[in-house]
């Protein structure tokens, strides 16, 4: 299987420990040649850990894992010459110019010198920052220096990108912006680790893992996690008032959990078929009209804070 | 290791560089900070320094050596006394700097041709000008020796090639430095310093600003990273080092007596010990505050106070004088000293040059070994 070409990163059961605590629970994926994988996870859940020891960064405690055919504990020079890493913290020198920095990265992947102008060229132009190659970094605001990061990550053309939260705190669109690099990218055969707390960006995403408290609890297309690995089905009711309705669906037996999504109120049940008639009773017995209750596909978020709850459920219980 | 990349390196520190005003102050004004302080009481001009006497002999010969005293301008003799009381006391109320005491037998010494004793009490407190004028005392002596043998009558053998000997007892200072002692003493504290604070912020700031994570994830290896980093500061050390000389030269009149290539030459040995050890500060503490503390508490500190720079090394305690071979500036204080003022050349030299090579190569070591570990 190591030496299967179209594999990009596999690991296997890896593990990483802070003293006695545990950051990364003996996780296990593989992500195909070009395709965009998505890690999510609420803070503190292992993402960068994982991400940093796939980039050489951090030695794992236990466990394997190859990237780019590379092993993930010896080989950790070979890995970074092949892959690109822009880290969750902005990290490029503020106190350089926009194109200095390009320069700076253009010299450690030691781009041959005949390209480098048209690399820097092609970084400026496909994060729109023409107007600003003079600057000084810190001089420029959030998002171009967002764009530029991701720029300088993929100077050296890597095989494997792996992006920490490349789009956290910036306006959509740079949002816009950085996706499009993303995907023209994965379309030329790059692989794309990426990680993100933004569930309309994890729709982008070829395949995704869910990682929580350190370990990875599902795994997955976006579609196969709304239908599948979700076992709960969501119910979209419309009902006028819905903000009192809410607490009230949520007493009706065979309901989970209810949140309102817009004026809409989003029940997740056990069964549609078992529960939808319940809802329906109730609001027949207060006489209320202009109603409807439908089965509907659950959203990422519907998912994720399902899976979440489980998990934390069969924890207790185990404890 | 590869040149490109140490090249992209070098290039991105010396722009960081030059935008810190913080380093580029530092770098610059340290030098001339030092030397114009510690040189201030050098250039005082230090003509009719006043003079009290006892003349105990009273001969026509003392008469003479006297007036040699008298015709000279460094000199201005305030008085005459016949009590060590009075001398002293014009001297502690400041009024005199220098009391001359010539002794009862002072022209049968002379005539006997045995050595005749001169007595001087130089008030040290002051010590640039008290070595200064202890220079003007020797000279005028000197002078006076001269005549006295191309007066001396044809056919008398010349037993003692010093007829006044000169044997000076200061009395507040009597370590006596003389400043061109110190000026070149100086070129090594500033050397030692800049070279350590400046290094001890670059790697520090790496980390605190997440700049290193990304580093790290690039195909830079720690020695290619130590080596980029240390290259730019070395140009800062040379030109602190070009600065200092110059300075010494031609605004304290200090000039290099012997190979000024030799001088430079072992001071880049140094520089580089220097620059590493800071580096190496700079890889452990991980913070910059911390780590500029760290670095003057382990150069400016060791360096001032334990390389002979003020206090000579055979005065300290033992167990004191111990610790002194550990503090590299001790070598590189006798090298810069001796090729300053001696003008003596690499012969003389080559242990104190093994030493500064041991300590460099030391510090790339452990510089490189540590950062290895730290990102690991
Ligand atoms: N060097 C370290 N030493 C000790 N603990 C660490 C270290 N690095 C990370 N941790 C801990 O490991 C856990 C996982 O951290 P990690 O940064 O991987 O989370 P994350 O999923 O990236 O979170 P976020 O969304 O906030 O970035 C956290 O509880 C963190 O405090
Ligand atoms: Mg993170």
């Amino acid at each position: 299987m190591s030496q299967d070409t179209t594999v990009a990163v596999e690991v296997h059961d890896l593990e990483k420990c802070f003293g006695s605590f545990v950051a990364v629970n003996r996780v296990n994926f593989q992500i195909a040649r070009g395709e965009i994988f998505g890690f999510l996870g609420p803070n503190g859940a292992g993402k960068s850990t994982t991400i940093r020891m796939l980039c050489g960064i951090l030695t794992p405690t236990s466990g394997s894992g190859k990237v780019a055919g590379f092993d993930i504990v010896r080989e950790q020079r070979q890995i970074r010459q092949n892959i690109g890493y822009m880290s969750q913290k902005f990290s490029l020198y503020d106190d350089l110019t926009v194109e200095e920095n390009i320069d700076f990265y253009s010299g450690l992947y030691r781009i041959p010198n005949s390209e480098r102008a048209a690399r820097k060229e092609e970084i400026i132009k496909t994060a729109g920052i023409e107007e600003f190659r003079t600057r000084l970094t810190k001089d420029i605001s959030g998002g171009w220096k967002q764009r530029l990061a991701l720029g300088c990550a993929i100077i050296h053309r890597p095989t494997i990108i792996f992006l920490d939260e490349p789009t956290s705190g910036v306006d959509p669109i740079t949002r816009g912006n950085s996706w499009a690099t993303i995907k023209e990218m994965a379309a030329h055969g790059v692989t794309v680790f990426v990680t993100t707390h933004y569930m309309d960006e994890a729709e982008n995403c070829n395949r995704l893992a869910l990682i929580y408290k350190g370990t990875r609890i599902a795994i997955g297309t976006p579609m196969e996690m709304k239908t599948v690995i979700m076992k709960d089905q969501v119910m979209e009711i419309q009902v006028p008032d819905s903000e009192i309705w809410s607490e009230r669906v949520r007493a009706v037996s065979g309901v989970k959990q209810t949140a309102l999504f817009g004026t809409a109120i989003h029940a997740v049940v056990e069964s549609a078929e078992k529960t939808g008639p319940a809802i329906e009773a109730l609001f027949k017995g207060a006489g209320v009209a202009g109603y409807t209750v439908r089965k509907i596909l659950p959203s990422l978020e519907d998912v994720f804070v399902s899976l979440i709850e489980e998990y934390d459920h069969e924890h207790i219980k185990a404890a | 290791m590869n040149l490109v990349r140490i090249r992209a390196l070098a290039k991105k520190e010396f722009l960081q560089i030059l935008r810190d005003p913080r380093s580029l102050i530092l770098s610059l004004a340290i030098p001339v900070l030092l030397l114009v302080l510690f040189g201030y009481a050098l250039t005082l001009d230090v003509d009719n320094v006043p003079m009290v006497i006892w003349d105990q002999d009273n001969s026509q010969t003392a008469k003479h050596f006297i007036l040699d005293f008298h015709n000279s301008r460094y000199f201005k003799i305030i008085g005459y006394y016949d009590t060590y009381q009075d001398l002293v006391w014009k001297i502690d109320t400041g009024e005199a700097m220098i009391a001359m005491v010539l002794p009862k037998d002072f022209s049968r010494y002379l005539g006997s041709g045995q050595p005749a004793p001169a007595q001087f009490l130089i008030d040290g407190s002051d010590s640039n000008t008290a070595t200064i004028a202890r220079g003007y005392i020797s000279s005028v002596i000197a002078n006076y020796n001269q005549h006295f043998f191309a007066h001396a009558v044809a056919g008398v053998t010349i037993v003692n090639p010093q007829p006044v000997s000169f044997k000076p007892r200061p009395w507040f200072n009597p370590n006596f430095e003389s400043m061109i002692f110190i000026v070149p003493g100086l070129i090594v504290v500033i050397i030692m310093t800049i070279a350590a604070l400046l290094t001890s912020l670059t790697v520090a700031r790496e980390w605190e600003r997440g700049t290193m994570e990304q580093l790290v994830a690039t195909p830079v290896r720690p020695n290619e990273l130590v080596v980029g980093k240390f290259l730019p500061y070395f140009c800062i050390g040379l030109f602190d080092l070009i600065l200092s000389v110059i300075m010494a030269k031609f605004v304290f009149s200090v000039p290099v007596q012997g190979s000024v290539a030799l001088l430079f030459a072992l001071s880049s040995l140094f520089l580089c010990g220097a620059l590493m050890m800071g580096i190496l500060i700079s890889i452990i503490s991980r913070n910059q505050l911390l780590a500029s503390q760290f670095a003057i508490l382990a150069t400016f500190m060791p360096t001032v106070l334990l390389s002979g720079f003020r206090y000579p090394i055979w005065n300290m305690p033992a167990a004191v004088q111990a610790v002194t071979y550990l503090v590299p500036a001790r070598y590189f204080i006798v090298i810069v000293r001796g090729i300053y003022l001696k003008g003596v050349g690499i012969r003389d030299l080559w242990q104190q040059a093994l030493f500064l090579a041991l300590f460099a190569a030391a510090m790339i070591f452990l510089a490189i070994r540590k950062f290895k570990k730290k990102v690991a």
